[in-house]
């Protein structure tokens, strides 16, 4: 049974100083699938994207995406070639509106060069119309109609996060990399956040890889799951199947051990 | 012979720009604000001993650290008016600021009679002194402000090794708001910190005055402090100091072995190269955001 | 109250976005067009400055404003423009051909001083713009056989071979036409993807990178186009004044462009007119009223410096969104009376944290 694999990292590590933050990590991605990382805190899961993303530069192994090693890119290189993500302290622009945010995602898809820009010629025009009738698609996808015009720094952290999807999403991704997308919502969000994410993957095909701490969305969104804890591999399956390994429940909750010794404690 | 006493110059030199270069730094490490005012603080520190010594008659030993005292209390006063309520805006806004804040300080000065306009000198007593050791001439003016740079150096190593107000302070430049669940002053301790930067400014400012004389616009040598903070690196006391001892050489070097002016321009291009090889300085941190 | 009814994107892209827009602008283009003969020469003579400022104006705007690149030392690039045009006009170029060259000198210079941009950010690269501003100076003030030193430099007037403009009203439409082109050049690129990518660069560097914007590339364009334009700006400068010394171009005349772009408005290409208009009349300003104060206060050679200080002070405390910001909240608060409230333009106060690592 061969899958279309579109992401595959490779034994990768990576140090910062003395700190071995994500040790010989190995997983892939396949082509349409929702791929959950999970793991407590400092378990290296935002490091990995951060390698993905080439923000970070790995000390060991490999990255391929779509059949080309990505290792050596340049961080400007990723968007061009169809990864998308989000951060998980968002990183939109402060001082741009919401409609201005989701156009620089659809930078890699710019078609005019300096000259049209100063000049504004017709091509101009036409790119900047286009641009705005797909990013427009977006916002009716995300309802952000009304907040089209704000400016980020005035809008309520649940907006926000939901216009960081957004602006992922304008660049037209292959494979988008979301960052604890339900952190900071609430059950109402956190619910509007499981459609999303199963629209985008059954109407956009896009693929996704995304870390989160709510197991519930976990469960009803991801195809597969990798737990992680220290930088490394702990199991790798079905979400019920990496929820019940032993290993994933000593790292969230410690040692049977501990548990009965707070018991007897008790 | 003649390199040593460029040497030595070179050096007093240095540990002016690298005087002023610490009290940027402090401020910077407390609140990473920049602060363009350090120039224009010794400055007034100069004129306000010129002032207490021949305007008031005040003894040597009584005018240096009521100098010091009252440019502290001004340090705490420009703090407290100026920079305070403007914290959380935009760095560049905040330079702006201190950019005006210098302004103020140099157009005030000259607007005062007499005292502002002339260039005056600064009766220290160990003026024009000059020591003899093997054919070497000393010049004590020059001594003094190494020797008192050294040892000012101590106390503010000892102040944020050893002192409870030293830890606060660095536990406030890096988490503000983790400072003040710990119950930490931190709005107390940015003014505390603004006064030792004046403070120190204002030592620099009677050491530099027997040697340039104190005239309004002094604190321009305040300029050449920022190539030597950011040799040094600019998040690092001590880089602060060996950065401005760098400059201070260099540019004693490049005012005997090279064409007419390059003297001035010499800090600027050590800067320019400092930048482009060791972006970070000779002991700065890495700037890098996590996201 | 206005309600703007959009029927389709054409009116969100235009520059003119409703009829007031239209109406105002093109009334204060007729209004320019016809200062000649509404206008003493005296008067004529600053609102030539205010344009020539302006368009130096929106350059630094566009790098500090939109771009958020601190340039401490942008009177180098206003430097090199100048002395280009002098030493072009002076050997009989013609002026269209020197001004070119003025931009394009002063872009290749703005090229280099924004290399240290790629590698340091912040107050790091204010002071590498510093820096490359002194030596600049320096570099005027020693390359006499070229710039004529501290002697000086007298400049001809603009001229193709035999036609000259030598009067002020011809100088004024030249610079007049240059304004606005840029200025429109300007907003043509806030409007488009590389204006967009400036103000990403400025508000998140690391999601700017992720959005696949190559900020080495964008930075050094910026620079590039914020310093084109300040040499255009001080070409016209060096046939207005007529004679160039290197310190015209000090520290000095840098922190007032600053000023210019700081009380004028950061961010907004309004700004740089209101401040030029700022930075043109402080000085009749100061004269006027220092009649008023008393001697030692009023004849005292500080008064500039002290005024300056206090204004740029007063802006960043209480107006950090400069003259033009005043005036969006005057302009809200009439439009959408009575329902203005204190808090709209309120900045968010946050919290310092380090960035810094150890």
């Amino acid at each position: 049974m061969s899958h279309d694999v579109l992401l595959s990292a490779q034994d990768l590590s990576v140090r910062f100083g003395g700190v071995l933050a994500v040790n010989k990590v190995s997983f892939e991605v396949r082509r349409g699938e929702v791929f959950t990382l999970i793991g407590p805190n400092g378990a290296g899961k935002t490091t990995v994207f951060n390698l993905i993303s080439r923000i970070y530069t790995p000390t060991g192994g490999r990255i391929t995406y779509d059949g080309r090693d990505l290792t050596a890119e340049p961080p400007h290189a990723v968007a061009a070639l169809g990864i998308a993500r989000t951060f998980q302290n968002i990183e939109l622009f402060e001082h741009a509106t919401v409609l201005q945010n989701l156009l620089i995602g659809r930078h890699t898809h710019r078609g005019t060069g300096l000259l049209d820009d100063l000049l504004f010629t017709p091509k101009a025009r036409r790119e900047a119309i286009a641009a705005r009738e797909k990013v427009e698609q977006v916002i009716d996808f995300l309802d952000l109609q009304h907040h089209r015009d704000t400016m980020i720094a005035g809008l309520p952290y649940g907006v926000r996060k939901v216009v960081e999807l957004a602006r992922a999403l304008a660049s037209e991704p292959k494979l988008l990399l979301l960052d604890e997308p339900s952190s900071g919502l609430n059950v109402e969000e956190t619910e509007d956040m499981v459609f999303w994410i199963d629209d985008i993957r059954r109407e956009y095909g896009i693929t996704v890889l995304m870390v989160e701490h709510d197991m519930s969305l976990v469960s009803k969104v991801s195809d597969r799951v990798l737990a992680m804890n220290q930088g490394e591999v702990l199991a790798l399956g079905s979400p019920a199947e990496v929820q019940a390994h032993p290993g994933v429940i000593e790292a969230y909750l410690g040692s049977s051990d501990d548990l009965s010794s707070l018991r007897r404690s008790a | 012979m003649q390199i040593l006493q460029l040497l030595v110059s070179g050096v007093a030199q240095g540990c002016i720009y690298g005087l002023i270069a610490l009290g940027f730094v402090l401020i910077y490490k407390a609140t990473e604000t920049v602060s363009f005012a350090q120039g224009e603080l010794m400055m007034l520190g100069a004129f306000c001993a010129l002032a207490l010594l021949t305007v008031l008659g005040f003894p040597f030993w009584i005018a240096v650290p009521s100098t010091i005292a009252a440019m502290g209390l001004f340090g705490l006063l420009v703090e407290r008016a100026v920079i305070r309520p403007i914290l959380g805006q935009p760095a560049f806004s905040i330079v702006m600021l201190t950019i005006g804040v210098s302004y103020v300080a140099r157009g005030v000065v000259t607007m005062i009679p007499n005292l502002g306009t002339d260039t005056h000198m600064l009766p220290v007593p160990y003026n024009d002194a000059i020591a003899r050791a093997g054919g070497l001439v000393i010049d004590i003016e020059q001594m003094v402000v190494i020797g008192v740079t050294a040892a000012l150096c101590l106390a503010l190593f000892a102040l944020f090794r050893y002192t409870k107000i030293g830890i606060a302070m660095q536990a406030s430049s890096q988490n503000q708001l983790a400072a003040y669940y710990m119950g930490i002053p931190v709005q107390r301790l940015n003014g505390l910190v603004w006064a030792l930067a004046a403070a120190v400014a204002a030592i620099a400012g009677i050491l530099l005055a027997p040697i340039t004389f104190v005239h309004a616009n002094m604190g321009l040598i305040g300029l050449k402090a920022f190539p030597a903070a950011v040799v040094g690196g600019f998040g690092s006391l001590p880089g602060a100091i060996v950065g401005g001892l760098v400059i201070g050489v260099v540019e004693a070097m490049a005012g005997f072995f090279l064409p007419e002016g390059f003297k001035d321009i010499a800090a600027y291009v050590v800067v320019l190269i400092m930048l482009m090889v060791m972006p970070n300085g000779l002991f700065g941190e890495k700037l890098r955001k996590k996201v | 109250m206005r309600f703007l009814f959009k029927t389709d994107y054409d009116q969100d892209i235009r520059l003119a976005r409703h009829g007031g827009h239209v109406f105002w602008y093109s009334a204060l283009m007729v209004l320019l067009v016809l200062s000649p003969w509404l206008l003493d020469e005296y008067m004529l003579a600053q609102l030539t400055m205010v344009l020539i400022y302006s368009v130096v104006g929106v350059g630094l705007m566009l790098l500090a404003g939109f771009t958020g690149q601190f340039s401490l030392g942008h009177a180098a690039f206003l430097g090199v423009g100048a002395y280009t045009q002098a030493v072009m006009t002076n050997a009989g170029i013609p002026f269209p051909v020197a001004l070119v060259a003025a931009a394009a000198l002063s872009a290749v210079v703005g090229v280099v001083v924004g290399l240290p941009a790629l590698r340091v950010k912040g107050i790091y690269l204010g002071i590498a713009t510093l820096a490359f501003g002194f030596i600049v100076e320096e570099v005027f003030a020693r390359w006499e056989s070229v710039t004529g030193g501290n002697a000086g430099l007298h400049v001809k007037a603009p001229a193709i071979f035999d036609w000259k403009l030598e009067t002020a009203t011809e100088f004024y439409f030249l610079c007049l036409a240059v304004t606005v082109l840029c200025t429109l050049a300007v907003l043509n690129l806030l409007r488009s993807p590389t204006g967009r990518a400036f103000v990403a660069i400025r508000d998140s560097e690391i999601s700017a990178q992720s959005m696949g914007i190559h900020l080495a590339r964008y930075k050094t364009l910026s620079f590039a186009i914020s310093a084109a334009m300040a040499g255009l700006g001080g070409a016209l400068y060096a046939h207005m004044i007529k004679f160039l010394s290197p310190d015209q171009f000090n520290i000095i005349q840098s922190i007032d462009l600053l000023l210019m772009v700081v009380i004028g408005g950061l961010g907004s290409v309004h700004g740089a007119f209101l401040g030029a208009i700022f930075l043109i009349s402080m000085p009749q300003l100061i004269s006027q009223v220092k009649d008023f104060l008393p001697a030692f206060i009023g004849q005292a050679p500080g008064l500039k410096a002290v005024i300056y200080g206090l204004v740029l002070i007063a802006f960043v405390l209480f107006e950090p969104l400069g003259i033009y910001g005043r005036w969006l909240k005057i302009r809200t608060w009439f439009s959408i009376f009575p329902f203005y409230r204190k808090g709209m333009f309120k900045r968010q106060k946050s919290f310092q944290k380090s960035d810094r690592l150890r």
